[in-house]
C-alpha cells in the first residue's frame, strides 16, 4: 500500500493532489479517450443486442420469463461485458499511461478506482441499450414494472463485474496473451455473480407476476458480501501488480 | 559513501554539495539476463552525469531504476538521500523521465495530455500554457498527438518531463527527432535550470560523444550492464567513448 502522497521530502514546487482529484483526472482521461476512440462501449452494446437477436432466432420461442429470461440477460451481459474489461488498460500499456502515472506522486490505489469507475460507467451504458433491447427482442412479461425492482441486481452485478474485471485486467495487461487470459480468469471469478444476479431478477421476471415478485434478499445479501470481498482483495494488492 | 564518492567522480566533487544520486552495487536482471550489473556511483546534487554504450548496455535501464519505475534486484539506490524502492514515494514528485516513449496518448490533443498530467502532479493549468508556449506548440495545442510529427510530439513529451519542475531529470537521448530549431527551444527546459538555490541534477543517455561530452560533468560508460568507464568529463577523450561501441 503506497504511502501517503502528501508527505514529501525537501520543498515542494506544487501542491500534491489528494486522492480523489487524481481519481478525477484519471477518470476524465479515461471518459475522454473512450469518447475519442469509442473502442468499447458500442463493440459491448452491439454485443449484447446481436447476441438477443440470436437467442431470439435459436430458442424458437417468441418470448422468455422467469429463470431463463434472467439466465439469457445475465449470460449476455456479461459476455459484452469482457469486451470491455479486455481493453481496459490496453491504451495504458500501449501507450505509456502506465508509466507517467507511476512517475506521480500519488496515491496508487486511485488508478484502480478510477478504472474500476470508468467501468461502471461503460456498463451503465451498455445496460441503457441492452436491457431495453432484451425487453423487445425476447422479455415476455412488460419490462417496466420489474424495471425498478430491476435496478438493485443490476448495480451489485455491475459492482461485482468492475472490482473483478478490474482487478484481472491490470494483472493481464501486459502479458502476451492478455485477450485469452483475461476471459479465462475473469469468467470464473464471475460465475457466482452471475449466480446471484439470475436467482435475485427471475423472479421478478416471471410471466404473470412481473413487477409483483419479491427481490430474494438473501441473493442480493450473497451479491454484496462477495463484491465486497473482491473490492478488498482488488484494494490490497494492486500496488503490486503495477511495480516491475 | 564519501570513499566511494571520491572513486566515482574524482575532481568534479563540491563537498558542500548534497549527493543527489548513489548507486552501490545496482544489479537489475530481465530474466537470465543482468541488464545493469554491480553499478556503482555517486553524482552531487546540480552536475550532469551522461551515460554512453551501445544498444542493450543497460543505459535505459538505469533510467528506469532511478525514476523508480524499476526495482533493483541488487545492490542499493538513493535519490536525494531517499533509498529506493522502499520509500519511492517520497521522491516522485522531484523526478522527471523523458524517455523513448512520449507518454502521451494520441487520441487526446497536447494540451489535454498536459492538463492531465499537470492535475497528477498537482500543478496549476497556468504552467500548461507556459510549457506549451516554451515549446512553441500553442498553436498545434487542441490537434491530438497522434496528428503530430515526431519532433513535435518530442517537443509535447519535454514539455511533460518538466511540467513540474523537477529537480532529478533522467533524459534518454533527449534530443532524438528534433531538428536544431527545436533542440534550441527545448535546451532552456531540460538544461540546468537556472535557480542555484535549488540546482537540477540530470541523468541522461546519449550516443553523440561531442555533444555529450560538453553537457557532462561526469561520464559513465556502460557494455554489457557493467561499468566500463566512470570518470570527471573533463579527464575523458573520445577515444574512450568511442571505444565503448567497438
Amino acid at each position: 500500500m503506497s504511502p501517503p502522497a502528501h508527505v514529501r521530502v525537501g520543498q515542494p514546487v506544487h501542491a500534491p493532489a489528494g486522492t480523489a482529484k487524481v481519481v478525477l483526472a484519471l477518470l476524465r482521461k479515461e471518459l475522454l479517450v473512450e469518447l475519442r476512440t469509442l473502442e468499447s462501449v458500442p463493440g459491448m452494446a452491439l454485443f449484447a443486442v446481436t447476441t438477443f437477436v440470436v437467442f431470439h432466432f435459436a430458442l424458437n420461442q417468441n418470448t422468455v420469463s422467469g429463470q431463463e429470461a434472467a439466465g439469457i440477460l445475465w449470460v449476455t451481459l456479461l459476455f459484452a461485458a469482457m469486451l470491455g474489461v479486455n481493453r481496459l488498460f490496453v491504451a495504458d500499456a500501449d501507450q505509456g499511461g502506465f508509466d507517467a502515472f507511476l512517475l506521480a506522486p500519488v496515491d496508487r490505489s486511485a488508478l484502480l478506482i478510477a478504472k474500476a469507475l470508468s467501468l461502471l460507467t461503460y456498463l451503465f451504458v451498455l445496460e441503457l441499450v441492452a436491457v431495453p433491447a432484451f425487453a423487445l427482442l425476447l422479455l415476455g412479461p412488460p419490462l417496466s414494472q420489474a424495471l425498478p425492482s430491476l435496478l438493485a441486481p443490476l448495480a451489485l452485478g455491475d459492482l461485482g463485474v468492475a472490482a473483478i474485471g478490474t482487478l484481472i485486467a491490470a494483472m493481464t495487461v501486459r502479458t502476451r496473451a492478455r485477450d485469452l487470459l483475461g476471459p479465462m480468469l475473469t469468467l470464473p471469478l464471475l460465475v457466482p455473480v452471475v449466480i446471484g444476479c439470475a436467482r435475485a431478477t427471475a423472479p421478478l421476471l416471471q410471466a404473470g407476476r412481473a413487477g409483483s415478485g419479491t427481490l430474494p434478499l438473501r441473493w442480493l445479501g450473497t451479491l454484496a458480501l462477495y463484491d465486497l470481498v473482491f473490492g478488498l482483495i482488488a484494494y490490497a494488492v494492486f500496488d503490486f501488480l503495477l511495480e516491475d | 559513501m564519501t570513499e566511494l564518492a571520491a572513486q566515482a567522480a574524482p575532481g568534479t566533487l563540491a563537498e558542500d554539495r548534497p549527493i543527489a544520486v548513489a548507486l552501490d552495487g545496482l544489479t537489475r536482471n530481465y530474466g537470465e539476463r543482468a541488464a545493469l550489473e554491480d553499478v556503482s556511483l555517486a553524482l552531487p546534487a546540480g552536475a550532469t552525469l551522461v551515460a554512453f554504450g551501445p544498444n542493450g548496455a543497460g543505459k535505459t535501464t538505469l533510467l528506469r531504476v532511478l525514476a523508480t519505475l524499476l526495482r533493483p534486484h541488487a545492490g542499493a539506490v538513493t535519490v536525494f538521500e531517499t533509498p529506493l524502492p522502499q520509500e519511492a514515494w517520497r521522491v516522485r514528485g522531484r523526478i522527471g523521465l523523458l524517455g523513448h516513449e512520449p507518454l502521451l496518448y494520441r487520441e487526446l490533443t497536447p494540451r489535454e495530455n498536459l492538463r492531465y498530467h499537470a492535475r497528477l502532479h498537482g500543478v496549476g493549468e497556468a504552467r500548461v500554457e507556459e510549457q506549451l508556449d516554451a515549446v512553441s506548440m500553442t498553436s498545434r495545442a487542441d490537434e491530438p498527438v497522434k496528428t503530430l510529427s515526431r519532433g513535435m510530439v518530442q517537443r509535447v513529451a519535454v514539455a511533460r518531463a518538466t511540467l513540474h519542475d523537477p529537480e532529478l531529470l533522467l533524459l534518454d537521448e533527449p534530443y532524438a527527432n528534433l531538428d536544431p530549431a527545436a533542440i534550441d527551444l527545448v535546451e532552456p527546459l531540460i538544461g540546468v535550470g537556472g535557480d542555484r538555490s535549488r540546482p537540477r541534477t540530470r541523468v541522461l543517455t546519449s550516443h553523440d560523444p561531442g555533444r555529450g561530452l560538453a553537457e557532462a560533468d561526469v561520464v559513465l560508460g556502460l557494455r554489457g550492464g557493467r561499468v566500463s568507464l566512470l570518470a570527471d568529463a573533463a579527464s575523458v577523450d573520445p577515444e574512450e567513448i568511442a571505444g565503448l561501441y567497438r
